[in-house]
């Protein structure tokens, strides 16, 4: 009796199991050679279709959960405007990913020209994809890389986070050739949060330098990208005793709580070079002030340079299927006039 | 015989178990740093910082930063008390009150000054007030759900769970809304006079937790708060057919509970100095119902006991600020936080306790001892 409920019980799971694995196959099925052809290549390129002599654009974004997303947002709607021969179509997908790929399908209903789409999440864009492709709009994918077959797509552009490490990495490099550092280098690196794009190419940026430069990592935390994480997590640092004068935070929030956990410790935070990701207006405000040495920055401001893209693939140019983002840094020599156009708050 | 009548009352006191807990993870952080080689007691030695005339030291840090859970734990005690249930929207519920708070402080500036409070507008004890209001309107919310709806606990309070923080989303204009006030960061730090220097020795947040548990107890111990809470969570018909008046005790409970959530928040956007609504007090509700259950408190309501919840708190926080100091691996964080949780969730099991006696008497039977230790024959009986 109990044999047989639990047999059937057992049978019943797997059944479940099945269905579910069967369920999560299509979603998953990304490979060249299964659904999606490769022969053809990716031909279409953005044109005014509907002759109104405005290009649509419609842009599928993740959502508004940061001040950098904001200006991100903000670029796109002060750029695609009929002045510069654009018309946008905005979706804002509330960082809910089946939302989105339901925005993506309203616009290519809608029938707009061109779409830009900041993904949620990097899978299960396949079938979309190729409703877009068979409809004969090119798209664009922006900010997040999706792991699909490039024939899919016109091109990616965004930040390039490792990159955006090298940046940093190089800055110091010169900072101590210079001679404003005699001493060891003693790292601590708080981390965003662990397996994040960002976190996992400014990580990489500075472990590969690392060992090469005989600079040491003392402490390696993850401040998930959080005030009050990276506040508490520098707490720790410094009673342990940590010796050490470098700090390379991988976003500005984490920065501040880096500040203030050295402040409460009676530690001069101006003795340490600090290292900080992304340019928020108040991080770059501390940079003026001398508190922050360095930001690499992380460009929010797309919508110009997708614009520019689209120009040079209405041309005939060849784009290329990855284009990252122009970004720099910003030290004592540029913060004050990076302070007018910084985004956020 | 009249050690081991000791030794029984000591075992089956309701404290012992959350305390030998706490011992078990402070143990573990010896044995460790012992082996890599620093000294074993070095994780309890507290030093003053001159510059800021403040004590220091991984014992001081864990009480700094178990406040707010301290003080979670107090109100969420209760309400699994007298409701069987909990409120998982405490976490909620802080971001909400620091951000109702925080747009006060700077009310109808914030936009204009890029969301920077660079002035009060209204009088911080203004925001302070604000705040505990918004904590006590929630309470009210889940109480009438609860005691006059008859919605189970964990469903009402689901609700500002996702919409508590949603609608602080839109207090904050989905933004992340700084205070530069300097005093602000009072409450959650350290209080400096003129010169820099903390006139009270501790970072504030001890000082506010003492006061709530301390409130909470002279409360419990002096009015029959306490024994009502309790018998409604028993049984709810009964304690109403004796006379108390069982909804207006879930309203309190909850209540109570909001505005304990109400101070956490304030706690966390201080130490901080700004509002995140994106993260503060994300997942504290699973911390706090954790802490209630680490105290040796049956989440199927009743009997209660403050301090267990108390020691519960400081017990996750100690584990984790453990973790922070032996540097494990962020990747691996998680991993060890499971394995003690699981070790101490089962060193609870109130089955567990039967078979440790069975050890024991093993043990003694050598000894010609055979006596149950762990087993209060009474609690097995109830069972």
């Amino acid at each position: 009796m109990n044999f047989q409920k639990i047999a059937i019980g057992v049978t019943g799971v797997a059944l479940f199991l099945s269905l579910a694995a069967c369920a999560g196959d299509p979603v998953d099925k990304e490979t060249p050679g299964g659904e999606v052809s490769t022969e053809e290549g990716y031909n279409l390129v953005p044109a005014d279709t509907n002759g109104d002599g405005l290009i649509t654009l419609g842009f599928a974004q993740v959502g508004a959960e940061s001040g950098w997303r904001t200006a991100n947002t903000d670029s796109f709607k002060s750029y695609f405007v009929p002045e510069n021969g654009y018309e946008l179509v905005f979706a804002d997908a509330n960082q809910d990913a089946d939302k989105q790929k339901q925005d993506v399908r309203d616009l290519i209903a809608q029938g707009v020209e061109v779409i830009n789409l900041a993904p949620v999440t990097d899978s299960g864009w396949v079938p979309i994809l190729e409703e877009a492709k068979a409809a004969g709009i090119p798209l664009i994918v922006s900010d997040r890389q999706l792991m699909v077959d490039e024939n899919l797509y016109l091109t990616y552009f965004g930040g390039d986070m490792e990159g955006e490490g090298k940046t940093a990495v190089k800055w110091l490099k010169d900072y101590i050739d210079a001679g404003a550092i005699a001493d060891d280098i003693n790292i601590v690196h708080l981390q965003g949060t662990i397996g994040s794009t960002a976190q996992k190419g400014r990580t990489k940026a500075l472990d590969d330098a690392a060992p090469g430069y005989s600079w040491n990592i003392v402490a390696q935390q993850t401040g998930e990208f959080t005030r009050a994480k990276g506040q508490e997590v520098m707490e720790s640092i410094i009673q342990q005793g940590l010796d050490f004068n470098v700090i390379y935070s991988e976003n500005d929030d984490m920065t501040y709580g880096a500040i203030d956990a050295l402040k409460a410790a009676g530690i001069d935070h101006k003795e340490k070079i600090i290292i900080s990701f992304d340019g928020n207006k108040s991080a770059v405000q501390m940079v003026v002030d001398g508190d922050i040495d360095v930001i690499a920055e992380c460009d929010p401001l797309l919508g110009p340079q997708i614009g520019g893209l689209i120009q040079d693939a209405m041309a005939g140019k060849k784009i290329a299927k990855i284009t990252y983002s122009v970004e720099g840094f910003i030290d004592s020599t540029n913060a004050a006039e990076k302070l007018l156009t910084a985004f956020g708050s | 015989m009249s050690e081991t009548n000791v030794l029984k009352k000591i075992v089956r006191n309701r404290m012992f178990f959350p305390l030998v807990c706490l011992a078990l993870v402070l143990i573990i952080n010896m044995i460790v740093t012992a082996a890599q080689g620093g000294s074993p007691l070095s994780f309890f030695e507290v030093r003053m910082i001159a510059e800021t005339g403040t004590l220091a030291g991984p014992l001081i840090t864990i009480l700094n930063r178990a406040s707010e859970l301290v003080i979670l734990a107090v109100g969420m005690t209760l309400v699994v008390s007298c409701t069987k249930g909990a409120d998982i929207s405490v976490g909620s519920v802080m971001v909400l009150s620091g951000a109702v708070s925080i747009w006060f402080l700077g009310f109808g500036q914030l936009q204009a000054n890029n969301y920077h409070v660079s002035e009060y507008v209204v009088p911080y004890v203004v925001g302070l007030l604000a705040a505990l209001i918004v904590g006590g309107i929630c309470g009210l919310w889940h109480g009438f759900l609860v005691a006059k709806l008859k919605i189970q606990p964990m469903i009402a309070t689901l609700i500002l769970l996702i919409g508590g923080r949603g609608i602080a989303k839109v207090v904050a204009n989905g933004q992340i809304n700084h205070v530069d006030v300097p005093s602000y960061r009072w409450l959650g730090n350290t209080i400096q006079n003129a010169d820099g220097v903390n006139p009270l020795l501790l970072p504030t947040p001890i000082f506010v937790a003492a006061f709530v548990v301390l409130v909470a107890a002279l409360l419990l111990k002096f009015t029959a708060l306490g024994m009502n809470i309790q018998s409604v969570g028993i049984n709810d018909r009964s304690s109403r057919i004796l006379g108390l008046n069982s909804v207006r005790i879930i309203f309190t409970v909850f209540v109570i509970c909001g505005v304990c959530a109400a101070i956490a928040g304030m706690i966390a956007t201080s130490r901080i100095s700004s509002v995140d609504t994106q993260n503060v007090g994300k997942m504290i509700e699973l911390d706090a119902i954790l802490a209630v259950a680490l105290g040796g408190n049956s989440l199927a309501g009743g009997r209660f006991s403050l301090a267990g919840s108390v020691i519960g708190a400081v017990t996750i926080q100690t584990l984790t600020t453990v973790l922070y100091s032996l540097s494990v691996s962020p990747d691996q964080l998680p991993f060890f936080k499971a394995i003690v949780v699981i070790i101490i969730v089962i060193l609870q099991s109130p089955q567990l306790r039967p078979l440790l006696d069975k050890g024991v008497a093993r043990v003694k039977n050598l000894f010609g001892i055979n006596k149950q230790l762990f087993t209060d024959p009474q609690e097995v009986n109830q069972s």
